[in-house]
């Protein structure tokens, strides 16, 4: 029963993760059709950033913390919107070249983190109290854990909010069906595609810094590994949609965590063998549209 | 006469590379309704297309005196462009309200006359568009563009797959509109461009090959089964008022 707990709490502590990159993803090609591979980049320079400021503020302090946390969701924000600004916003309905830019942007920034700060992790300090566990029921749970999953549920309040009662809410929810029929009612479709980059940016952000801490170092690849899961979770869910893209993540990570404890490790490859059979029964994912 | 509110000038547009829209000029009056006919696949929804900039297109149009065909869709529906277009395109997913307000770009929307025009969206207000009957669809289309103030409307095959009663009611919202607004229309209905149109455009070939005072085709059997391919055309006229159906 403990160990049942355990898998399924720190399922839902990786599933945040994931969520935190997949709503990003899942919201940027809803409406604009771009696969952002460099989105796992927007990821890691936020928690370098966020480790550095961080750090010199107050070290392993929930102060510091909460200044990593702000600077690398700004980070993310800033940079996300300002890849969309000067490079794809120049490439939409050309999916090759997308593909290739965001490609090319992520193989580049790998290797110019690492030029910055080294091959190797480089281990964090974090606030005592996320280092120790809470006994429920029996399992020792390790705090991290329900700091990431309060984060992903503030995020996904955050922007489920943000969709239902805002004007650009509107229009990005109208934009995901038919993007040529807003701009037809005279609205700038595209300032819209920037705001959907930035607080993709801006969630994949706050997950560099929450990956930082749950693995305990940071690290020029944290965002590519993280970024192969979330693909995975936002084609489950159904490209386009936030709520495919949190229930899959919760789904994919626990049972990476069950794969992983009772199948010998085998965790990546059960949820790869996971992504083909809902392809196969659901091709669009779990809540994907018909399009 | 005053001058034209919209005028096309050897527009031309392409899909995916493909020209669609040849060689077109014309011009719709500042009053009154203008009906843009043609056969099935003559190129009347890619001309409206090409003069909204929703394709790629050269030549000119001019709205009111002013070039609006190097501006993106958006400025030009801004300039005053109201468009209802061909097979509806309602949010499916945003309810009816959403739909709406979506699309009031004015200070001041014109709300009342909307629910004056189309009574059956106010209690539908919450429902989902995508799950409204083909007619309520045609309303809230109709209500997108009729929300603004307009200095022209592009309305594509309004009454397309409605039941006659519901044809009326668009014809009779169109005809109310188009007190206040200028409005192209494309239409294979003959009942309503008889009872709408006073000027009419005929497109064949990609390009424009009659414009005239909307009797003088109506009235000319043989000029309707030239140029829309009416087998008998009277027939079509007093009997079942349809292209569609005499084909
Ligand atoms: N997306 C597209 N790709 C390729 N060809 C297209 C596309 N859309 C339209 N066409 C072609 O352009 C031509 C004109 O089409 P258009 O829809 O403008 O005709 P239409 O006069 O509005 O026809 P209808 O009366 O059936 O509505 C047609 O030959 C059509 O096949
Ligand atoms: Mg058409």
């Amino acid at each position: 029963m403990s160990t049942l707990l355990l898998l399924v709490i720190t399922g839902l502590g990786l599933g945040a993760l994931y969520f935190l990159v997949a709503s990003g993803l899942s919201l940027i090609y809803g409406l604009m059709g771009v696969l952002n591979f460099a989105h796992g980049s927007f990821l890691t320079i936020s928690a370098f950033l966020g480790w550095e400021v961080g750090r010199r503020v107050s070290d392993g302090t929930w102060w510091g913390l909460a200044i990593s946390a702000l600077v690398g969701i700004a980070v993310g924000a800033i940079v996300a919107a300002l890849t969309e600004y000067l490079l794809i916003r120049r490439l939409y309905e050309r999916h090759i070249e997308q593909a290739l830019v965001t490609v090319g942007l992520s193989l580049a920034t790998v290797a110019l983190f690492e030029g910055i700060w080294g091959t190797d992790p480089i281990y964090t300090e974090k606030p005592d109290w996320l280092g120790q566990t809470t006994e429920i029921l029996g399992a020792k749970i390790p705090n991290d854990r329900f700091l990431l999953i309060a984060c992903a549920l503030l995020v996904l309040g955050g922007i489920v909010l943000f969709l239902r009662r805002t004007r650009y809410g509107l229009i990005i929810r109208a934009g995901v069906e038919n993007r040529s029929m807003v701009t037809a009612l005279g609205i700038d479709v595209r300032r819209s595609f920037t705001l959907v980059f930035a607080i993709g940016g801006a969630a994949a952000g706050l997950g560099g810094v929450l990956a930082s801490v749950y693995y305990g170092y940071v690290s020029a690849h944290l965002g590519s590994t993280l970024l192969i899961f979330a693909f995975i979770v936002t084609v489950i869910g159904g490209l386009g949609s936030l709520t495919g893209a949190a229930i899959a993540s919760v789904l994919v990570a626990v049972l990476q965590q069950f794969a992983n404890f009772y199948l010998g490790g085998t965790g990546d490859l059960v949820v790869v063998v996971a992504l083909a059979a809902v392809l196969l029964v659901r091709p669009r994912g779990l809540m994907g549209k018909v399009a | 006469m005053s001058e034209p509110i919209l005028v096309v000038d050897r527009l031309a547009g392409r899909i995916a590379g493909q020209q669609v829209v040849e060689d077109v000029s014309f011009e719709v009056p500042a009053t009154g309704v203008t009906a843009l006919l043609g056969r099935n696949g003559v190129g009347k929804t890619s001309t409206i297309k090409s003069i909204l900039g929703l394709i790629d297109r050269t030549g000119e149009v001019r709205l009111a005196g002013t070039r609006i065909d190097r501006l993106p869709t958006h400025r030009i529906v801004q300039r005053g462009v109201g468009y209802v277009p061909e097979d509806r395109e309602v949010f499916g997913a945003l309810t009816v309200a959403e739909n709406l307000r979506l699309a009031e770009r004015d200070a001041r929307p014109r709300r009342e006359l909307v629910e004056q025009l189309f009574p059956d969206l106010v209690q539908r207000r919450a429902q989902r568009a995508g799950t409204l009957s083909g007619g309520q669809q045609q309303m809230v289309s109709l209500a997108r563009a009729l929300v603004n103030e307009n200095r022209i409307l592009l309305v594509d095959e309004p009454t397309k797959g409605l039941a006659p009663k519901l044809v009326d009611e668009v014809a009779a919202a169109l005809a109310a509109a188009a007190k206040t607004v200028p409005i192209l229309l494309v239409e294979q209905n003959l009942h309503v461009i008889r009872k709408l149109a006073d000027r009419v455009v005929v497109l064949s070939g990609g390009r424009v090959v009659f414009t005239g005072a909307a009797t003088e085709l109506l009235d000319d059997e043989d000029r309707i089964r030239r140029y829309l391919g009416v087998h008998d055309a009277a027939d079509a006229v007093e009997n079942t008022g349809t292209l569609e159906e005499t084909r």
